[in-house]
């Protein structure tokens, strides 16, 4: 059992840290994304956009040149930390950042978008600050958003396994995620293993998925 | 020349299409109009006042205090200002206590009373109900006393009835009457309602293409025909008057005013000020009294001046003791009784508008 849990736990820790972090800096990313006329915007909003697209094999070579030891992020980290950034699991939530990037920029920035300016047009004449505009009208606002942005980046998190191969490889405890379990178990014809991770993939993924469309359209209702 | 007691305000903004150019000096005190048709600039330059326009250059100096020279002024939180929108905009997370109490947590150190805000606008059955349970008029009333709320130097109101329709009008008219009545806080009314302006405001600014072409006192600039959005059919003037009684048997009151007495319909409380609208076209002119009438309210005046109107009329400037309206008299009929500047006429009066609320102090 607990070669099962193992990489399950992994992969929650993996996937709340990474949605954390992804919601912490993407949160400002999608406003700017929403709110500015600049002319990088659209290059900016491609480049966010990109791992949607790519093959996550071409992400993860990429991230492993870039997060190795001789790559520009990795050198640094070893510098600092005396450790590899690569086969790591600090590696592996730099790594998923990048990937699950648009999963949570995108939901907040059509949130931001739909939101308009003449609410918080009106906080400002109310004496609220940009910043005390953004906190009290925009964020509680677009609480649907946030909460489809969660929950997306963090499913989509749980779910990798290409990137994670690539810049992870498998070490048990620290980069086995349960992606990575289940096709070594599937490998080795481990076949009643690999099912018993799986379920619990499916089930945990459709219960997560399923609570955020419930809990918006309940606050849609209101 | 002393500030101290107005908004001056000036900005130049090239739009595509459209310029706005204006130097204005607003008084602190009562409801200032401005008056103008769609697409004027009114709207724009409330937002430029409000700071809400970036791009704006210009200078605002309210009551002494430089709150915008050029192109750096005072963030938009930090004009102490009120802005009723057209739409209420209200926070739809927060229920009518929740949008009430945002400006008024903001509004450092001066408070206002939310409960007498609340009644003057008519609120306490509302406080706890959220946005999207109320009618357009009530929103409305909550924008406004959330504006109030804020506890501000001034309100800007941008034809806050424009989006309502002819009964959530009335149904608000008499709030804004109130405030009118009760508050010294200066207000700038943007509107293109004639009947809004006239019923409200004290002082009036026209604007036309971006410009201002008069900025009055409203009695004086409802005289000015000259300008393009006061002549035509809605042609005519304000008087000030008093009550003086009430004819029960006939629904009639009686109300006097610088140049005579006069009855109106309907009943008014005795020395309640009115504000009476009288329309050109309603107004008619002869040489003697004439005898037998339907018309109750004839009274002497003097011709001030005559001016063309269209093709067929004129407009006759009258004085009525110190108050002056207008007749508007076909052209044949002006001749044949040869009519002129400075005649005495008796001036016959079919119907009277009362501008304000029959009971202001509800």
């Amino acid at each position: 059992m607990s070669s099962t849990l193992g990489p399950l736990l992994l992969s929650l820790q993996l996937a709340a840290v990474t949605t954390l972090i992804l919601i912490v800096l993407g949160t400002p990313l999608a406003w700017w994304l929403s709110r500015s006329d600049s002319r990088l915007k659209p290059a900016i909003q491609a480049a966010v956009a990109l791992p949607i697209v790519l093959p996550p094999t071409v992400m993860g070579f990429y991230l492993l040149i870039v997060l190795g030891p001789y790559g520009a992020i990795g050198r640094w980290w070893v510098e600092v930390t005396g450790e590899a950034l690569t086969f790591s699991f600090a590696g592996l939530v730099i790594a998923s950042c990048f990937y699950s990037l648009p999963f949570a920029v995108q939901p907040l920035q059509s949130a931001f978008d739909s939101l308009g300016k003449k609410e918080l047009e009106a906080a400002r004449t109310l004496g609220a600050s940009k910043l005390d505009a953004f906190f009290t009208i925009a964020v509680p606002l677009s609480v649907p958003g946030f909460v489809t942005a969660t929950v997306l980046a963090f499913a989509h998190t749980l779910g990798e396994f290409g990137v994670v191969l690539m810049v992870g490889g498998n070490i048990p405890g620290e980069t086995r995620v349960i992606s990575i379990a289940i096709y070594d178990h599937v490998e080795s014809l481990d076949y009643a293993t690999a099912h018993q991770m799986s379920i619990v993939l499916v089930v945990f993924a459709f219960a997560i998925l399923l609570s955020m469309f419930v809990f918006n359209r309940r606050l849609l209702r209101r | 020349m002393s500030t101290a007691g107005k908004i001056s305000a000036r900005y130049k903004l090239q739009r595509e299409g459209f310029s706005l150019d204006v130097d204005i000096e607003i008084p602190m005190r009562g409801i200032t109009g401005i008056f103008g048709e769609s697409g004027t600039g009114k709207t724009l330059l409330l937002r430029c006042i409000a700071g809400l326009e970036h791009a704006a250059a210009g200078q605002l100096v309210v009551a002494g205090e430089v709150w915008q020279d050029g192109k750096a002024g005072r963030p938009i939180h930090e004009r102490n200002i009120g802005y009723v929108f057209q739409e209420p905009r209200l926070f739809a997370h927060l229920d009518v206590r929740g949008n009430l109490e945002y400006g008024r947590h903001r509004a450092r150190g001066r408070n206002v009373d939310v409960d007498d805000v609340v009644a003057l606008l008519g609120l306490e059955g509302l406080l706890g109900r959220r946005p999207d349970t109320l009618s357009g008029g009530e929103a409305q009333r909550v924008a406004i006393a959330r504006a109030l709320l804020r506890a501000p130097r001034f309100v800007l109101m941008d034809e806050p009835l424009a989006s309502l329709d002819r009964a959530r009008r009335d149904e608000i008219l008499p709030f804004l009457d109130r405030l009118h009545a009760n508050l010294s806080l200066p207000i700038i009314y943007v509107s293109h309602s004639i009947d809004e302006v006239t019923r409200l405001c004290d002082h009036l600014l026209v604007m036309d293409g971006g410009r201002i072409v008069a900025n009055d006192s409203l009695q004086h600039i409802l005289l000015r025909t000259d300008l393009p959005v006061l002549g035509g059919e809605e042609a005519g003037a304000v008087i000030l008057a008093r009550v003086i009684d009430h004819d029960k048997d006939y629904g009639l009151t009686r109300v006097a005013f610088d140049g005579g007495e006069m009855w109106i319909s309907g009943q008014h409380d005795a020395d309640t000020e009115l504000r009476l609208r009288i329309r050109a076209n309603d107004v008619s002119l002869s040489r003697e009294r004439p005898d037998e009438t339907t018309i109750l309210n004839i009274l002497p005046g003097t011709i001030e001046s005559i001016e063309a109107d269209s093709d067929a009329s004129e407009l006759v400037h009258l004085e009525l003791g110190n108050e002056r309206i207008l007749a508007r008299v076909t052209r044949r009929s002006r001749t044949e009784l040869g009519l002129q500047r400075g005649d005495r006429v008796m001036v016959q009066i079919k119907s009277v508008a009362v501008k304000n609320a029959p009971s202001a102090g509800r």
